[in-house]
């Protein structure tokens, strides 16, 4: 089976700096993966590599095509959705102003407004605040704003950059377990990079573990819940 | 009291080529904070070619029309060709590039028409409504028009997907690019819908002014003042601060004896600084808060 996203000795640079050394990860058709490492390992570079956000060699194959080299904006019309780090919140504009511009790449007006209703059905504080202004949500609002306008893409792959990011922690939960039906009832493949190592884990079939910009282990979450290193260092028990 | 009424009457009718002109400079600033030196120019630039069609036989509104397109498609293309090689470069160098295209327009101006004054046409009737001494129906034209142009901006910023990605862009141009806008076209369409309001604005004027290669020079730096004085950011604010500038402008020119029609510009030149001193973000613009 090909994979749906599949990253093959990827290296990105800021400036001159090297910070991802040949990494190779691979995400299945209607999987969720997780990346996952401590600050500064190059969890959030990968992301903006798959994007074209950062200078970046090697190979980055979409549904077997070669995106390497794509402009960000051409990366997202493939649909491929990305949460960035901080949401993105274009702060100024409403709500339903922001989920609009979710699907600003699509011209199927009337799937569009089912695709809001949908939003407005996994989030249905959001559909309370349609008319606010957006930096005026709670940290936990915009966050679910974030992922409501990826959806507006209709995307085959969600690329999530710390969901959990600053967030209460029953927050989170609500977010992740959305995040669960988002992937089993609209077949959303999933990369998701965290710090909450447990929370990930529990939600991916697959993790990579990244140190300094490499792959050091990778595999089912199932085996690496049970890994020695990974529980002392990630999980913390 | 007569006199006072016409000067605010004229001054408004003065402010709506301020606004549309400070309309103009808002377009650009909101996306790429950079003030277009020569939008001035192109305006003039816009008005000798709806000069040029009239002189060539066609209607007046057909003439109207054709010269917005042309111009918005024009002012793309100085963005796309000109602009866009330099975009990253430092904001001197960019200022450097404005103060060029200002020349070339003026110089290609005056040798494809000469610098001989023009006269160009009014679409509006001679006179006034009614035989009033106030206002003239050229002057009620004028204003009339600015206020379409700017809720056309208006509707367009508000409901069209465009108009919203336009916005976004304004603010947050990387999360833009991550929903699929094309962050580099926007920014040309910013420069084109610049243009076209700058053409309206030089179509305006000229029957008042006169066409020479010179007409905006002193209408860009009201503009400035007025763009200053509602606010960089904002369109609104930007039309507000040109009507305002009119109205004060004559008013200061006819009570303040010392002013008179020399010290005019001077006028215009101590709004900005007095702006800049007091609130330097203008009277509906946001504070940019820039970490350094």
């Amino acid at each position: 089976m090909v994979a749906m996203l599949e990253l093959k000795n990827v290296e990105a640079f800021y400036g001159p700096i090297r910070a991802l050394h040949g990494i190779s990860l691979s995400v299945e058709q209607g999987g969720i993966v997780t990346v996952l490492g401590a600050n500064g390992a190059g969890k959030t570079t990968t992301l903006r590599a798959i994007c074209g956000m950062i200078k970046t060699t090697g190979s980055i194959k979409f549904e077997g095509r070669e995106i390497f080299g794509k402009l960000t904006e051409s990366v997202a019309r493939l649909g491929i959705a990305h949460v960035p780090e901080g949401r993105g919140t274009f702060e100024k504009l409403t709500t339903e102003e922001n989920l609009r511009l979710g699907a600003f790449t699509r011209r199927d007006r009337n799937a569009v407004a089912e695709d809001m209703d949908r939003v407005y059905g996994y989030f249905p504080v959001l559909a309370e605040r349609r008319e606010q202004q957006a930096g005026t949500l709670s940290g936990g609002e915009q966050q679910m704003l974030a992922i409501g306008r990826a959806l507006m893409l209709r995307p085959r792959l969600m690329l999530l950059d710390e969901p959990s990011f600053g967030l209460a922690p029953m927050i989170v939960q609500e977010i992740f377990r959305i995040m669960r039906s988002i992937n089993e009832n609209d077949g959303v493949s999933m990369l998701l990079v965290e710090q909450n190592a447990a929370l990930a884990m529990d939600l991916a079939d697959q993790a990579f573990l990244l140190e300094t910009g490499e792959v050091v282990m990778s595999g089912d979450t199932k085996t690496m819940k049970e890994d020695e290193s990974i529980r002392t260092s990630y999980l913390g028990y | 009291m007569e006199i006072f009424l016409q000067q605010v009457l004229s001054g408004l009718a003065t402010g709506a080529i301020y606004a549309s002109l400070a309309l103009a400079l808002v377009m650009i600033y909101q996306t790429t904070e950079l003030i277009n030196f020569a939008q001035g120019e192109m305006a003039m630039f816009s008005t000798y070619i709806a000069w040029a069609l009239i002189n060539a036989g066609m209607p007046y509104w057909a003439a109207f029309f054709l010269t917005i397109g042309i111009s918005f498609v024009g002012g793309m293309a100085i963005e796309r060709i000109i602009i866009r090689p330099v975009e990253k470069a430092p904001v001197l160098a960019l200022v450097i590039v404005f103060i060029g295209l200002l020349v070339i327009f003026n110089s290609l101006a005056g040798w494809l028409w000469t610098y001989t004054i023009k006269e160009f046409p009014s679409p509006f009737p001679v006179g006034s409504p009614g035989g009033n001494t106030y206002i003239g129906f050229h002057q009620l034209g004028m204003i009339g028009v600015t206020l379409l142009v700017l809720l056309f901006l208006y509707l367009f910023f508000r409901f069209a997907p465009l108009g919203l990605a336009l916005r976004a862009v304004a603010q947050n141009p990387v999360s833009s690019r991550l929903v699929g806008v094309r962050v580099g076209w926007m920014l040309a369409l910013g420069w084109g819908l610049a243009a076209a309001v700058g053409a309206v604005a030089g179509m305006m004027v000229a029957p008042r002014l006169f066409l020479d290669p010179n007409m905006m020079g002193g209408v860009l730096l009201y503009a400035f003042a007025a763009a200053l004085l509602g606010g960089t950011t904002s369109p609104l604010g930007a039309v507000i601060g040109g009507f305002t500038l009119g109205v004060l402008e004559n008013l200061a020119g006819t009570y303040i004896p010392f002013i008179g029609t020399e010290l005019k510009l001077a006028f215009a030149l101590g709004i900005i600084i007095l702006v800049l001193l007091v609130r330097p973000q203008g009277l509906l613009g946001k504070k940019i808060v820039a970490r350094v």
